[in-house]
């Protein structure tokens, strides 16, 4: 739910990175926070646990400069993917304008991967959003890996809506300004059309 | 769906004057006002050396985690919360189910009279907050991006 400030001449979207445990959410938002201009972005903040899983959000503020005078602010977060944290999912989701599906390419991976679609779709549900109708964007990731399937079996497993599709390497960002900027303008046009 | 949070130059200007009241009233260092979503919508007092955009995030991870936690023990919701540090100690308070008030404070001041100034500036932010929400859902209100076109749109990314 964007939060629109025709005082400060300020427009501020929630994004949200979904996908299952090590798929490489994080990943994404620490490359983004380390090839942004210093004036663009703010902290990066990430709630996670000794072992570097994130234990409940990582959280990071960009901004992406002005339409109609109005700056555009964009609040990314990742959820933690492991199954058990679901209820942290859930929290995370309120007010989202947009969503990145982050799916881990690797074989052994697709089960986890529909899974945790299956639990982005029940956790929009509950919300009030249908996973149909929201600003939505598949990135398939870890493309750089020997045990990655096909692109072709990914798209019919995980993106039947056939919303835009990126393929990601996410610790060199292969894809991933791709995957962000395609979100963003999708979240922008939905804005567009007003509430 | 809840409806998208929008803000008028009247109401802003209301909003940050309870919020600098509140500030020199309750002697505190730094009050801000964050939405649940986690987006900051006023800060007053001694910001300078405050990461405010990442403060606002998260106070609002803390109250939707304690407002989980509230739900599993059969509560609604956590209202307030205090936490006292060595020196500076902090107090939030959920007003109208919808935004937090958050006051940081050291010794120069005591936890009563912040209480007390925060009760009275909760009641006053409601109150803005209740006219705001019916401004925004009344007819001819429509989104400041209903004009923009591709163009606009691809412009933010052409760097
Ligand atoms: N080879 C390879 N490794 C990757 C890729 N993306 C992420 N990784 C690695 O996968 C591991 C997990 O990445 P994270 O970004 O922490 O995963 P996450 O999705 O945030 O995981 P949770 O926080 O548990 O939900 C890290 O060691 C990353 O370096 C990729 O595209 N290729
Ligand atoms: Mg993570």
């Amino acid at each position: 739910m964007s939060f629109i400030n025709y005082s400060s001449r300020e427009i501020n979207c929630k994004i949200v990175y979904y996908g299952p445990g090590l798929c490489g959410k994080t990943t994404n938002l620490q490359y983004i926070y380390n090839k942004t201009n210093p004036e663009t972005k703010g902290k990066l903040i990430s709630l996670s646990t000794e072992t570097d899983r994130t234990l409940f959000f990582d959280f990071l503020p960009l901004s992406l400069g002005e339409i109609r005078g109005f700056k555009t602010r964009f609040h990314l977060y990742t959820v933690p993917g492991q199954v058990f944290y679901d209820a942290s999912r859930k929290l995370i989701l309120k007010g989202v304008d947009g969503v990145v599906f982050v799916a881990d390419s690797q074989m052994e991976r697709m089960e986890a991967n529909i899974e945790s679609l299956d639990n982005l779709r029940t956790n929009l549900a509950e919300q009030g959003y249908d996973l149909n109708k929201v600003p939505f964007v598949v990135q398939y990731n870890k493309r750089d890996l020997p045990n990655a399937v096909s692109v072709d079996e990914l798209h019919k497993a995980l993106n039947h809506r056939n919303v835009p599709e990126f393929q990601a390497v996410a610790p060199t960002g292969v894809g991933v300004f791709d995957t962000l900027k395609m979100v963003a303008k999708l979240v922008l046009t939905e804005l567009r059309k007003g509430q | 769906m809840a409806t998208q949070l929008v803000m008028y130059e009247e109401e802003f200007s209301k909003i940050n004057a309870v919020c600098d009241r509140l500030t020199k009233d309750a002697n505190a260092k730094v009050v801000f006002l964050v939405d649940k979503n986690g987006q900051l919508i006023s800060a007053a007092g001694q910001t300078q050396n405050i990461d405010t955009t990442s403060l606002a995030s998260l106070t609002a991870g803390n109250v939707a985690a304690m407002g989980g936690l509230a739900k599993l023990i059969g509560e609604n919701e956590f209202p307030n919360q205090f936490h006292e540090g060595a020196r500076d100690s902090l107090y939030m308070t959920i007003v109208g189910s919808r935004v937090v008030l958050v006051v940081i404070f050291d010794n120069r001041t005591s936890l009563g009279l912040v209480r007390l100034r925060i009760k009275k500036a909760s009641d006053e932010l409601s109150k803005i907050f209740d006219a705001l929400l019916k401004k925004t859902e009344s007819p001819g209100m429509g989104s400041p991006f209903a004009e923009i076109s591709d163009d606009d749109i691809d412009n933010l990314f052409s760097e």
